[in-house]
């Protein structure tokens, strides 16, 4: 069958490519430019597509298939950058690979695919779509290190019942890595990207800063009785749970975290880590990949990207659109960051953590 | 077999210039050189300058070969402009935009073609240099030079005319315009890239870009690409505008075709060049038509892609006033008789791909 192939320019979704055509399907390449790589790096004389998208050419003209550059700068800079930004500017912690999944890749894609005549759109994310009595459900990859399925909690039913991921099944990295090398793949050895790929140096508040410049702006460090202990330099340097960069000197207290961020009044509040945990959380913006639950339902969830699901038990609050979860164990709830909801391997569904926590503030809240 | 509808780009190498590329591949001279072999091949350069000339309306000594259209209409612009404050049409080619950054730009009316009033209007002041396109890359209008030269000569302003497009698919004579400088490109005429020329009206001089040894009477240096030139002499020659009657009957036909299923033609009522047409199908993105169309085997583009082959938004549909973008179908020399039958069929399983999905379909 035809199939759109979402390719970066690395080995990964270079290896689903690949794998198709020896497969026999016709597949059809299609490259992302989101943002002017040169302007980004600021190196003069950098082309606006940078080398990944020269890299998913080349692997493209090397399998012999069609391949497209699909300009997404403008999207991607409201769907993603901004909102990026904005969530800083809120005080809260934005998770940005959600948002591009989210609009720019499936959703978008997914037209496009659908556009051109295909009849599924494949990419190199790791995760697993299995064919399921109510239709296509998402589980977690066979490898749990390189598990995505967190990231892809936003996909809708009809999105992943189009979708493929011929990499779910991958034990681990190096196995692709040597289907990369068997399938002659130049990009067999190439490291694996990292970090927030519009920010390439890694310094995101100073893209923050200059999107929203009231991110940059200085105020208080409190406690959680509003007593202030110190100064900041912008709530756009603090995510909550961060433990560093607080400039609060050593002393010889207990070791304080950021608990909220109050955008309002510019307040960074912190507390000792054991303050910070709690058991209950709201997430918006849900998206289930199974029918709601009707009644509190124990499940697994995730509340970050980089963490194990734990014991929760989840709720469906039709009428306000909202999930309600209640940890087992406390754990620090960051709004902003995706709580995504699972049993065993498979994803429930999922969505944006609300900030419940604000008023803890102390003093005047 | 797919079909190529993106003359516009480049041209399908002719035959002539072919042979004439091959030809002097095997000379082993340098046109510079004072000995036999060095005259052989001063002898082809000479050969397709006069060819450019003659079919261009330029004495041949008024002939600068170049690199290609970029760098004509980049030599012209940086040597003409010396003292002159610059206006350029808003829908020219980055080519020439890019040589003339701090330009004035002209606008132009809904239809593509040159706005004279706001040329007239705008020529009053210091002396100007003025740069024009004969024709639109993206949607073939031609403008009204005859009476745009007639305002820069009362008002003595000079006048480039960047002519890429409309060389060899229509007649263009830098003597009959009454332009100073003229811009083509070889691979526009079915000539090899590599290869443009600057035609310059009698006793104007030109500084060069790249001084270098001398070559082109001082007016671009390095040792001229003879296989390109001859090429491109040779695609000059045969280059036949009578053929344009061909080109005009099969790109009528492919229009009626897309204007009956809802399709709309930019700047339709403009004098326009006989192989291109942009057709706007609303609500579908050109990037989308293209990739279509390109799977379906037929080749046609998009506003202007960059080196990267992204598709960027069309500042000549945006010029004139159209917010969507379009697809640019060019037709090249060697056209098939059938190009219109085989471009609907693709166009027309497209368009109702694309109505039943914007209905609310699947698939």
């Amino acid at each position: 069958m035809r199939i759109l192939v979402a390719m970066s320019g690395g080995v990964d979704s270079s290896v689903v490519a690949a794998l198709l055509v020896e497969q026999g399907h016709e597949v059809v390449g299609a490259t992302l430019q989101l943002y002017d790589h040169g302007a980004a790096t600021q190196k003069k004389g950098a082309c606006c597509a940078g080398q990944d998208i020269h890299d998913a050419r080349r692997v493209a003209e090397g399998l012999g298939i069609p391949h497209y550059v699909l300009d997404r700068e403008s999207r991607f800079r409201a769907a993603v950058i901004d909102d990026f930004a904005a969530t800083y500017a809120r005080g809260e912690t934005p998770i940005p690979c959600i948002r591009c999944n989210q609009t720019v890749k499936f959703q978008d894609l997914v037209e496009l695919a659908r556009d051109l005549g295909c009849e599924a759109l494949a990419t190199g994310h790791y995760a697993r779509r299995v064919e399921g009595a109510e239709g296509a459900e998402l589980h977690r990859a066979a490898d749990p290190v390189r598990d995505q399925s967190y990231f892809l909690f936003a996909t809708t039913r009809d999105q992943l019942d189009f979708c493929r991921f011929p990499l779910g099944d991958m034990p681990d990295k190096a196995v692709v890595r040597a289907v990369a090398e068997r399938l002659g793949l130049a990009v067999a050895a190439k490291p694996d990207s990292q970090d927030i790929c519009f920010v390439p140096e890694g310094s995101y508040d100073r893209l923050v800063a200059r999107l929203r410049p009231e991110t940059a702006e200085p105020g208080e460090i409190v406690d959680l009785s509003g007593q202030v202990l110190g100064q900041h330099q912008g709530i756009g340097r603090y995510t909550v749970g961060q433990g560093r960069g607080l400039g609060l000197g050593g002393g010889a207290g207990e070791r304080l975290f950021v608990s909220a961020i109050d955008s309002t009044r510019r307040r960074i509040v912190v507390a000792p880590r054991a303050a910070l945990a709690q058991t209950e959380a709201v997430a918006g913006e849900v998206n289930w990949l199974v029918d709601p639950p009707v009644s509190p339902r124990p499940v697994q969830v995730k509340l970050r990207g980089r963490e194990a699901p734990r014991g929760a038990r989840v709720a469906w609050d039709a009428a306000a659109q909202v999930m309600r979860v209640t940890l087992d164990e406390p754990n620090i709830v960051a709004a902003g960051q995706a709580c995504v909801v699972y049993d065993g391997d498979q994803v429930l569904g999922g969505g944006f953590l609300r900030a419940v926590n604000i008023d803890r503030s102390g003093a005047a809240a | 077999m797919t079909l190529y509808l993106d003359a516009n780009a480049t041209e399908p190498l002719r035959p002539e210039a072919r042979a004439a590329v091959l030809a002097a591949l095997d000379l082993a001279g340098n046109p510079s050189s004072v000995h036999a072999a060095g005259r052989a091949a001063r002898r082809v350069l000479e050969a397709a300058r006069d060819q450019v000339a003659a079919r261009f309306g330029a004495g041949a000594g008024e002939v600068v070969f170049t690199s290609g259209g970029t760098e004509a209409n980049a030599l012209a612009i940086r040597a003409l402009a010396a003292g002159r404050r610059v206006l350029a049409g808003a829908t020219e080619h980055p080519a020439v935009l890019a040589a003339a950054p701090g330009a004035t730009l002209l606008p132009v009316l809904s239809d593509g073609t040159l706005d004279l009033d706001a040329l007239e209007a705008m020529l009053a002041g210091p002396p100007a240099l003025v740069c024009l396109m004969a024709a639109n890359n993206e949607t073939g209008v031609i403008h009204p030079l005859a009476e745009a030269a007639a305002l820069c000569r009362a008002q003595g302003a000079l006048l480039h005319v960047d002519a890429v497009q409309a060389a060899g698919r229509g007649a263009v004579s830098l003597a009959a315009l009454g332009a100073d400088s003229l811009a083509i490109s070889g691979h526009k005429l079915g000539g090899p890239k590599g290869a443009g020329a600057v035609l310059l009206r009698p006793g104007l001089e030109l500084a060069p870009l790249i001084a270098g040894g001398g070559q082109e009477r001082g007016r671009r240096g390095g040792t001229e690409a003879l296989p390109a030139i001859a090429g491109l002499g040779a695609a000059a020659a045969a280059a036949d505008p009578a053929q344009a009657a061909r080109l005009a009957a099969l790109r009528d036909a492919i229009e009626a075709g897309c204007l009956a299923q809802g399709a709309r033609v930019a700047g339709q009522a403009a004098p326009r060049l006989p192989n291109t047409s942009n057709l706007i199908l609303p609500g579908a993105a050109a990037e989308t038509q293209v990739i279509a169309l390109d799977l379906a085997g037929v080749q046609v583009s998009a506003g202007a892609a960059c080196s990267s082959g992204k598709v960027g938004r069309s500042h000549v549909l945006a010029a004139m006033g159209q917010a969507e973008g379009g697809i640019r179908v060019s037709l090249p020399w060697n056209a098939p008789d059938d190009a219109p039958e085989r471009f609907l069929a693709a166009w027309s399983a497209m368009q109702n791909r694309l109505s039943r999905r914007a209905a609310g379909g699947a698939n």
